[in-house]
C-alpha cells in the first residue's frame, strides 16, 4: 500500500485537508499530518481494518534548524499482517511539522502506549512539549538538567561546574515530598 | 482488640543490584509479599552516543553506535549500515550479505547466550552460567578472529567489510556450529524440564499479545505470546527469504515460554549460519569495490596515484550522503532493531536514532511485575532480556 492508498482510507475517516503525502529517500509511504489532527489520524491509522497500524516502531524529533517549521516529529509504524494485527505487511512513516516558538504536540501515548516513554524522551532531548501526556518528565538525562542535549543550537563541548561534590541540599520535607511522589506514581501504574 | 495496622512499604530496587542487567531502578511499592506498585528509573547509563554521531563522518559512527547495545554490537552496526546504504543507494554482492547474515546470527547466539546465563543464574541455575559462557568465548574468539576486537569488532562497514575472511574462518565456525547443537541439548538437560526452573518460571510475568504489541515488544517477546512476528519474514532483508527456517513461537507468554522461544531460536540461528557459511567462498568480494565509500586496496595505494587520492579522500573528508531520511528494520536479538538516519547531503549524519527494544521492555515491566511476588521480579527482569546500554543509549 503506498502513500496515496493509505490516504485514500484515511480521508473516509479524518478530514483529507491536514493530510498530505511526500516523497520519501527510502521508498516508505510517508505522510504529514497537521498538529491539530494528529490524534485523530493516529487513532483511525490504527482502527481502521484496512490498516490497523498497531505496532509503533518508533518516534523521534528531528531538529533542522534554522529551517521554519524548525521540528518535525517523525512517528514510524508497522501493521505486523497476522491475526488481529492487520490483513497485509506494510510500513508507514508519519510526520508532524512543528515550528521552533511554538514546540508542542498532542500526545499519542492515549493510542500507543509504548509511546509514553519515546514521548518524555523526545521532551527530555528536544524540549518538545506533548499535551494531555499523563507524565512529562526527563528520562535520560537528570531532573535538574539545562537545556534540551539533542538540539542543533546545544553546544557539544559545554563546561559546567562539577555538582556532584557539593553537600546535597535536601530538607526534611523534601525529602518526605519526593518519597510521597514516587510512591504515588508507583501506585497509579 | 487495637486494630491491626496495616500499611504498604515501599524497597527501593537498584542501581547497583546485580540482577538489573546492569543499572535499572525500579521503585516496588509493597503489601507483604506482593508487589502492588512499581515506578522504573531508566538514564542511569547516559552517554549521549546520538549527540557525538552527529559530530562524525558516517563510517566513523559505527564503533559508537556497537557499544549502544553492547551483548549485539554487530547486530547494531548491521542496521545502522544498512540504514546509509539505502540513501547511498549500494546493493551489496552476494557474498557480502551471506556474511553479514552469518555475523548477525551468530551475534544473536552470542547475546542469547548471555542472556541465558545471567537469567539462570539469577534464578539460582549457577552451572548454566559456567555451561554459556564457555560457549560465548569461542564465537568472541571468532571475533579476535576478524577483527582483533572480541566484543566490538567494527567489522562490518558501509559499503561492505573491512577485509576479507581471516585464514581458517570457516573451520573454526563449522566446528562451532557443528558441536553447538549438542551443548544446547546441554542447557536444555539442566533447565527444559528440571523442577525448580519450572516452578519459578511458568505463569510468572504474564505478557498477552495486545499488550506486547500495544507497548512495542516485539521479538521474542511477542513471539512467546503467540504473535509470530519475526522482520526476517515480514519484511526480508538481506536475502533472508532464502534461507529455511522456522520461528518458534509460545502460547503463554510467561517467562518459561520465553526461555523456550529463545532457546529454539538459537538453534534456528545454527541452522541459518550452516547455511550461510556453506554459500560463502574462502576468498572473494568484500565490498563493493566503489573507491569513493570504501578505501582502496593498499598495494594500489602504493603504486597509483589516483587510488592514493582516493585513500585521502576517504580519510579526510569521507563521502557525502544523499539527504533524505531511511529506516532499515532488522531483526536484532531483543526484537525489531533499526536506525532512523537524517542527512542533508553532507559527510556528516544529522541525526541518528536507534530503535531499541530494551527501552520498550523497561517501559512495560511494571505491567508485568505488578501483582506478582517480589521474588519473581528478578525472573521477569532477566526474562525480559534489558541491555541498559540500549536503554540509555
Amino acid at each position: 500500500m503506498d502513500a496515496t492508498a493509505i490516504l485514500e482510507v484515511l480521508s473516509r475517516t479524518v478530514p483529507a485537508a491536514g493530510l498530505e503525502p511526500v516523497q520519501s529517500a527510502d521508498g516508505m509511504p510517508t505522510i504529514v499530518v497537521a498538529r491539530e489532527q494528529l490524534v485523530d489520524t493516529c487513532r483511525a491509522l490504527r482502527d481502521v481494518p484496512e490498516l490497523r497500524f498497531a505496532f509503533l516502531v518508533d518516534l523521534l524529533p528531528v531538529d533542522y534548524l534554522p529551517r521554519e517549521p524548525r521540528f518535525e516529529i517523525v512517528y514510524l509504524m508497522a501493521s505486523l499482517g497476522m491475526s488481529g494485527f492487520g490483513d497485509t505487511p506494510k510500513r508507514l512513516r508519519v510526520k508532524v511539522r512543528v515550528p521552533g516558538h511554538d514546540a508542542m504536540v498532542p500526545s499519542v501515548s492515549s493510542v500507543w502506549p509504548a509511546a509514553n516513554w519515546s514521548e518524555r524522551e523526545a521532551y527530555d532531548l528536544f524540549g518538545i512539549h506533548f499535551s494531555d501526556h499523563p507524565d512529562l518528565r526527563r528520562i535520560l538525562m537528570p531532573d535538574d538538567w539545562e537545556g534540551y542535549p539533542l538540539r542543533k543550537d546545544y553546544p557539544v563541548q559545554i563546561k559546567l561546574p562539577v555538582k556532584t561534590y557539593e553537600p546535597l541540599q535536601v530538607s526534611q520535607d523534601q525529602f518526605v515530598a519526593s518519597i510521597e511522589a514516587t510512591r504515588e506514581r508507583a501506585r497509579k501504574e | 482488640m487495637p486494630e491491626l495496622r496495616s500499611e504498604t512499604m515501599t524497597v527501593n530496587m537498584g542501581p547497583q543490584h546485580p540482577s538489573t542487567h546492569g543499572v535499572l531502578r525500579i521503585v516496588l511499592e509493597l503489601s507483604g509479599e506482593t508487589v502492588v506498585g512499581a515506578d522504573t528509573t531508566v538514564g542511569f547509563l547516559h552517554t549521549g552516543i546520538e549527540k557525538t554521531a552527529e559530530q562524525k563522518k558516517w563510517q566513523q559512527v559505527i564503533p559508537l553506535v556497537e557499544r549502544m547495545d553492547y551483548l549485539a554490537a554487530q547486530s547494531n552496526s548491521l542496521c545502522y549500515v544498512l540504514s546509509v546504504e539505502k540513501l547511498l543507494g549500494l546493493e551489496m554482492p552476494q557474498r557480502v550479505k551471506d556474511i553479514r547474515v552469518l555475523l548477525a546470527e551468530l551475534q544473536r547466539i552470542t547475546s542469547h547466550l548471555v542472556w541465558l546465563g545471567t537469567h539462570g543464574l539469577e534464578i539460582g541455575a549457577v552451572s548454566v552460567m559456567m555451561y554459556c559462557f564457555r560457549e560465548r568465548e569461542q564465537l568472541l574468539n571468532v571475533n579476535e578472529m576478524l577483527a582483533g576486537f572480541r566484543m566490538f569488532p567494527s567489522y562490518l562497514r558501509i559499503g561492505g567489510l573491512r577485509e576479507d575472511l581471516p585464514t581458517g574462518f570457516h573451520e573454526t565456525v563449522k566446528k562451532f556450529l557443528d558441536a553447538f547443537p549438542g551443548k544446547l541439548k546441554e542447557y536444555e538437560d539442566l533447565l527444559t524440564q528440571n523442577q525448580i526452573w519450572l516452578k519459578r518460571t511458568r505463569s510468572v510475568g504474564l505478557i498477552p499479545q495486545d499488550l506486547a504489541i500495544a507497548y512495542g515488544l516485539v521479538g521474542p517477546m511477542a513471539r512467546a505470546a503467540g504473535v509470530p512476528y519475526d522482520v526476517r519474514r515480514t519484511f526480508p532483508y538481506l536475502g533472508y527469504e532464502t534461507y529455511d527456517f522456522d520461528v518458534p513461537t509460545g502460547t503463554a507468554g510467561d517467562v518459561y515460554d520465553r526461555y523456550l522461544v529463545r532457546v529454539e531460536e538459537m538453534r534456528q540461528s545454527t541452522r541459518i549460519a550452516q547455511q550461510a557459511l556453506a554459500r560463502i567462498s574462502p576468498r572473494g568480494v568484500y565490498d563493493i569495490q566503489d573507491y569513493r565509500i570504501v578505501p582502496p586496496p593498499k598495494d594500489k595505494v602504493y603504486t597509483e596515484m589516483e587510488a592514493l587520492i582516493q585513500h585521502f579522500l576517504i580519510y579526510s573528508q569521507g563521502f557525502n550522503v544523499p539527504a533524505g531520511e531511511a529506516y532499515v528494520p532488522i531483526e536484532g536479538p531483543r526484537g525489531e532493531h533499526g536506525f532512523s538516519i537524517v542527512s542533508d547531503g553532507s559527510n556528516r549524519p544529522v541525526r541518528i536514532k536507534l530503535r531499541a527494544p530494551s527501552f520498550y521492555a523497561c517501559q512495560a515491566l511494571p505491567k508485568a511485575i505488578i501483582g506478582g511476588m517480589i521474588a519473581d521480579v528478578i525472573a521477569v527482569i532477566g526474562s525480559t532480556d534489558v541491555v541498559m546500554g540500549d536503554v540509555d543509549r
